[in-house]
């Protein structure tokens, strides 16, 4: 690695996956877990922060053993890193939030294939220094929390009334007033969330978007 | 007993969906199903490296990683999920290999698709459920033969909706991912139809 490259500053490589390059919304990565552990705002919260955590520690990781690591067998080496973290989460979790390690089941293992984690340490830690790696991880980890608790807030309130577990609209069943929309609790409710905030992201920043493969309002084909 | 293997393999294939019931696989699903044949290649290349890796897996796992298994009073188990990756991947590498020499039609055919599956949570989660739910060796075959197939199917069935899509007049922002999500919600809500079905 030469040292003519330009290192990111740690407020680009923090602040730009939050919002501007987040990774679910505008790079479409990291989408199985997004959408599968939304429907309750405390799975969301803990698979954000195991993420978080995940993704910022193989930054680092990676980064610091960037020099040393062979070019064919990088792969092989950012996975066994990653599967180490992973390890490392699930344990925890299953001793300290059991409850919490069952809700998510298979989906903690599932971060080691999460695109979120291994596209940062390819596409940034294998490049730069340790600090911007870990500023990078961090971002990326907390812009995929983001956008995970938008959706979970979303569908917990809407979808039971409650937002993390505390009842915020008293629903009809415990004598209340609120009527929960049970479709928002099911799981393809997701995909209408998620694709109506990129619709969204896409409308507002014209940059982003696809152009048509066919423009049907031509009339000389 | 052929019965049982029957209704798990319905089981895994339509109302347990990979992709529209587990949302498995989602980046490749949403990113590589712009044309059918494309996505044709891809369901089969996960359907071959689903079929080796659970079973694999399965041995494995009860050979080596259970309590007791390798050696009396020793319990690996909290080795899992770097085995299973280690083991994935390796298995993709052979695999490669192994078409690259004897199959080379359909090694150029899958092309790219081939390495990156080590990284679909397809794999992984069909391996991490066969774990979790116990399933003997005949039964990870099937499991692993219904699973793929129902991803292979998810991806092939959006495709071709898709390849019909790109002629609709949606908004500017809806184009693309945004309208492939919304589709996507809609056959799952379709699939949640087989949820009904006792088996």
């Amino acid at each position: 690695m030469s040292n003519t490259v330009k290192v990111p500053t740690w407020k680009e490589s923090f602040l730009e996956p939050i919002i501007a390059n987040n990774p679910v919304m505008i790079q479409i990565l990291g989408i199985c877990s997004s959408l599968a552990v939304t429907s309750s705002m405390k799975t969301a919260f803990v698979m954000g922060l195991s993420v978080t955590f995940v993704a910022t520690v193989a930054n680092v990781a990676v980064s610091l053993v960037r020099n040393y690591v062979p070019n064919s067998v990088r792969i092989i080496a950012q996975m066994t890193i990653i599967a180490s973290l992973v390890i490392l989460v699930d344990q925890l979790l299953k001793a300290f939030a059991f409850d919490l390690s069952k809700q998510l089941s298979v989906y903690v293992g599932l971060i080691i294939t999460n695109c979120i984690v291994m596209g940062r340490t390819e596409g940034f830690a294998l490049k730069y220094p340790p600090l911007p790696s870990l500023f990078d991880g961090l971002g990326n980890g907390l812009g995929y929390m983001l956008v995970l608790c938008v959706v979970a807030t979303i569908r917990e309130l809407f979808g039971s009334g409650t937002w993390f577990g505390l009842t915020v609209f008293q629903s009809v069943n415990n004598g209340g007033w609120y009527v929960p929309c049970g479709f928002l609790v099911m799981p393809p409710c997701a995909f209408f969330l998620l694709g109506m905030l990129i619709w969204a992201i896409k409308t507002m920043r014209k940059d982003l978007q696809e152009p048509n493969e066919y423009d049907t309002h031509r009339e000389d084909y | 007993m052929l019965q049982d293997y029957l209704s798990l393999f319905i089981k895994s294939v339509f109302i347990e969906n990979m992709a529209l019931a587990f949302f498995l696989g989602m980046c490749t699903f949403l990113a590589v199903s712009k044309k059918v044949t494309t996505a044709a290649g891809l369901g089969a290349a996960v359907i071959m490296v689903q079929l080796l890796a659970v079973p694999v897996n399965n041995i494995i796992n009860t050979y080596v990683l259970k309590p007791d298994a390798l050696i009396e009073g020793i319990d690996l188990s909290f080795l899992s999920f770097i085995t299973y990756i280690g083991v994935i991947a390796a298995l993709v590498q052979v695999l490669e290999m192994f078409l690259d020499r004897f199959v080379p039609s359909l090694y150029n055919a899958l092309g790219i698709f081939l390495p990156l599956i080590t990284v679909n949570c397809v794999i992984f989660a069909g391996v991490s459920f066969m774990v979790q739910r116990d399933y003997n060796f005949s039964e990870s075959v099937v499991y692993a033969l219904g699973s793929g197939s129902s991803w292979a199917l998810a991806i092939i069935l959006l495709a071709s909706i898709r390849e019909k899509l790109k002629y609709a007049d949606a908004p500017h922002g809806l184009h693309g991912l945004p309208l492939t999500f919304i589709t996507s919600g809609l056959m799952a809500i379709g699939f949640m139809s087989f949820s009904g079905i006792q088996l």
